[in-house]
């Protein structure tokens, strides 16, 4: 073997480790999705297994008596609380919070993609994907310093409003805060390394360095979130501690409390999409702002290529997310209920808003991008049925299930629940409206890639017929099972539905990718891609994805807090600050929306220092 | 700088329709504020005082009615639970040690696993384990005495006898603690003062829900301040005539609010309730 296969082999083995590494590190865990038995008898047979267990490691403890004694979580009173006078300590905490999740989730999304395509570029010898991958990484570096900041800015406030809080946390994760310190400064040595080295390691052996150095950098990013979301977990399903909170000693075990994994794979997917959106709006501001054809054709391929980047991750995000939303209830029913039934129950009508935006704002720039070829004539006549689907799964999305009512409008619709409307607002349908719009978002994908090529192969009819076969069927399952188990079942059983329909979904999405790479292997163009031929208002759908997309962040981020209600760490420790309380939805909203503001204002700001950087004199 | 502009403008424009939207499109549900930790004078309670505190932790601190709901169908209904306590105990999937129907009411919530009713199982494991916690512990987290109160009032609400005792000492220790550390001072919205003391839980006041009792949103309007007054301390003095489930009756609503407010508190009530129209 050559020495080049030799480091293209360790390449792709330890980035396949790295990207599969949420997935690797459930399979050893606690409650695996993966696991062929039922969740709750997994879960049983650890809780017998620790029972079991518990009688020898308690007499370790008490052997081991050179191991540090620990505390017991405090009970607060409101007085424990500092106050800064014109400051809400929990409002600074929250936009100090969310802003650095923001930032954080793009400058560790980036380089995973800016290293695939970095790769692409050298397998394919093509220059472009070298310098696209390039120009990704500039724009994440400006706001790799604004992340820090906000890490700052989140580390000193905790300080001054929360210092018991923080005090406890440090007790238990001091040394993972302290393994934290240092990935940091190897994060940043191994980014500066990776973008200030791009042009003397681009080429020949040096190359391959590069690109492993892209990789530690990948490494060491997703090592840094792990942690962080270890603290996060923690406080909602604390692990490694007793009924009083006291610290058992087992760093792994506060790592590994039961939420970790759904939280790791989750980000991990949804920093990939909030990635791509957010460079898809860079593309798109400096397509709006370019002065020559060139200009445009470039950031034009550069959006279509972030806008596929998001929309690729985006598509198995709801899957994380149901089994993140599984695991909460297997956790703590009371706590899932609060979640789906309580009242954070009607912010996911919201949610259904902002998703539904995603999904029509991605499809909507599809179809302006139909607007490059020529072929794609022949496709131009399916796209109003596409949006209808779209939009009726978007409208039974959206559909509360219980409607808030004056008396009198209770009294005449006989109940809390519309005669037609009200079966629409359970999770079956709801499964079975999204199932399907991430179907359909597909097909778009389909007619877009297919648009300017004819297939040469003899068996394309066939080819095509399968396709059809394929989606029809899935539809027609995903639809059986959600009228099934939504209608026909009782409630603990109504969640059935959904794997199946997700292995329905994900079986198209692989077997038409599969079908579709082989039929049109070799094909015929029509014309020439016209890069750069799209109207302006198609740069504006892809502005809508980012924002959306930080919107929702947003949202998501204060339920997953949220739904902790009047706890700091849950059931252990409370939180008795004036600010314990769980606030309303609009009030919620609004912070959202001012973080919003400041992250836009900023990220805006940072894409025309950008610009102006590459401008010559 | 025209793209600049353009782009600010839109993305503000997408941002203000969203916050518009959450804030006017939604239904602005005031959620509960936490439960507050109350030292409880057991010496001086009447059962129907004690009962009416087991009502109270029953749809409040104790959660119950999170899963214990005709809606949800998570949950069995305990409306006849004390009735249907001694099938239960006969049935030969109960693994239980209980003998009467109080201490198997007690055993549910402190060992729920000891006798699942068919269909509310914990998924896989064939109604062998329950999905509900032990509510001594944890997030719930209720004494003794609170957890006697709930079965008296689940005794009561089945027609049965009241059979538990109230405790004549202090709670356990730890929730002593706890009642000792928690605050204590009196609510100063008039919005805080109806979450602490639960009236949402049948009424409509106040952004809180409430579909059983009359709706308080706009009593101001048709009633004074001292009719007020005379229905909060003395509730069956005036009874409604009409209540959103049906005819309003009498001793429903629980007699002990003046042992649950502070004056101050009382008069901030009727004030807000004699604004309210």
């Amino acid at each position: 073997m050559k020495f080049s296969k030799k480091i293209t082999l360790t390449f792709f083995i330890i980035l396949f480790l790295v990207l599969a590494s949420p997935i690797i590190l459930n399979i050893t865990s606690k409650s695996s999705v993966f696991s062929l038995q039922p969740l709750s008898i997994v879960l049983a047979e650890e809780v017998k297994q620790d029972a079991a267990a518990a009688p020898a490691e308690e007499t370790a403890v008490k052997e081991d008596k050179a191991k540090p004694a620990y505390p017991p979580a405090p009970k607060l009173k409101e007085s424990d609380y500092p106050k800064v006078k014109g400051f809400n300590g929990r409002i600074v905490i929250w936009l100090a919070a969310q802003l650095h999740l923001w930032f954080a989730a793009f400058v560790l999304a980036v380089p995973i993609f800016v290293l695939i395509i970095e790769g692409i570029g050298v397998a394919t010898k093509d220059e472009r994907y070298d310098k696209m991958a390039y120009e990704f990484i500039k724009i994440s570096l400006t706001a790799y310093s604004i992340t820090a900041v906000f890490g700052g800015l989140l580390a000193f406030s905790l300080i001054v409003f929360y210092p018991d809080f923080l005090k406890y946390m440090a007790n238990i994760f001091g040394s993972t805060m302290l393994a934290y310190a240092f990935l940091f400064f190897a994060e940043s040595a191994s980014l500066y390394i990776y973008y200030y080295g791009w042009n003397w390691l681009k080429h020949g052996f040096k190359k391959w360095v590069h690109l492993t150095i892209g990789l530690i950098l990948n490494a060491v990013g997703t090592t840094l979130m792990f942690l962080a979301n270890a603290w996060v977990t923690f406080m909602m399903s604390p692990g490694g501690v007793d009924a009083a909170g006291v610290f058992q000693g087992n760093d792994w075990a506060v790592i590994h409390n039961f939420l970790w994994n759904p939280i790791n794979l989750h980000r991990f997917v949804a920093n990939v999409a909030y990635g791509g959106s957010v460079v898809g709006a860079y593309a798109a501001y400096r397509f709006l702002s370019a002065q020559t054809r060139d200009e445009k054709a470039h950031y034009d391929w550069m959006g279509y290529t972030a806008n596929f980047i998001a929309i690729a991750a985006l598509l198995p995000l709801p899957f994380a997310g149901y089994w993140l939303t599984a695991e909460i209830y297997a956790y703590s029913q009371q706590m899932g209920i609060t979640l789906m039934g309580g009242v954070f129950a009607w912010l996911f009508i919201i949610q259904a808003v902002l998703i539904g935006a995603l999904f029509l704002s991605a499809n909507y720039y599809l179809w302006c991008g139909m607007g490059r070829s020529e072929g794609a004539v022949r496709y131009n006549k399916y796209i109003k049925y596409i949006a209808f689907v779209i939009i009726a799964c978007f409208l039974v999305w959206f559909t509360p299930h219980t409607l808030v009512m004056t008396q009198a409008e209770l009294k005449a619709l006989g109940g809390p629940y519309h005669k037609y409307l009200g079966p629409l607002g359970i999770m079956p349908a709801k499964n079975t409206a999204v199932n399907i719009m991430i179907l359909f978002t597909f097909l778009s994908f389909l007619l877009y890639r297919r648009a300017n090529k004819v297939a040469t192969v003899s068996w394309a009819k066939y080819g095509n017929i399968a396709q059809t076969a394929i989606f029809a069927g899935a539809i027609i399952n995903i639809v059986f099972l959600g009228v099934y188990y939504g209608y026909f079942t009782n409630t603990v059983l109504k969640v059935g539905s959904s794997v199946p329909q997700v292995a329905s979904t994900l079986s198209v999405i692989i077997f038409c990718i599969i079908i579709d790479v082989l039929m049109f292997k070799g094909a015929k163009d029509v014309a020439p891609l016209k890069w750069g031929n799209v109207p302006d208002r198609s740069q504006y759908a892809l502005f809508l994805l980012a924002v959306s997309f930080t919107w929702l962040m947003g949202l998501m981020g204060y339920i997953r807090s949220g739904i902790r209600q009047h706890w700091h760490v849950y059931a252990i420790m409370r939180d008795n600050s004036a600010d314990a309380f769980t606030p309303t939805i609009g009030y919620s909203a609004q912070i959202v929306s001012i973080g919003v503001i400041i992250f836009m204002a900023i990220v805006i700001f940072i894409f025309w220092l950008n610009q102006i950087s590459s401008k010559k004199a | 700088m025209r793209t600049f502009l353009k782009v600010v403008g839109f993305s503000f424009c997408v941002i203000l329709f969203y916050a518009l939207y959450a804030s006017y499109g939604i239904p602005q549900v005031k959620p509960e504020a936490p439960p507050v930790e109350e030292k409880l004078n057991l010496g001086s309670m009447t059962m129907d005082q004690f009962i009416a505190l087991g009502d109270k932790i029953f749809n409040g601190k104790g959660t119950c009615t999170l899963c214990h709901n005709p809606v949800g169908g998570r949950a069995p209904i305990l409306d006849s639970v004390a009735s249907m306590a001694m099938e239960h105990l006969k049935d030969p999937r109960y693994k239980g040690k209980a003998k009467t129907s109080e201490e198997y009411i007690k055993e549910s919530m402190v060992i729920p696993s000891a006798f699942v009713v068919a269909g509310f199982g914990v998924k896989g494991t064939n109604d062998t384990e329950s999905p509900m916690p032990n509510v001594t512990t944890g997030a719930i987290g209720l004494n003794e005495a609170e957890v006697d109160a709930v079965i008296a009032y689940l005794q009561k609400k089945a027609g049965q006898e009241v059979t538990v005792k109230i405790p004549t000492g202090a709670p356990a220790g730890k929730d002593e603690k706890a009642a000792e550390t928690a605050p204590a001072s009196p609510a100063k919205k008039p919005e805080e003062l109806v979450a602490k003391l639960g009236c949402g839980v049948c009424h409509k006041i106040a952004g809180q829900p409430g579909v059983l009792g009359p709706d308080l949103t706009k009593i101001g309007a048709a009633r004074k301040e001292d009719y007020i007054r005379r229905a909060v301390l003395d509730p069956d003095a005036d009874i409604a005539k009409q209540c959103p489930t049906g005819p309003c009756l009498p001793g429903v609503m629980p007699k002990d609010y003046k042992d649950k407010m502070t004056a101050g508190e009382f008069e901030m009530l009727v004030k807000f309730m004699a604004n309210s129209k």
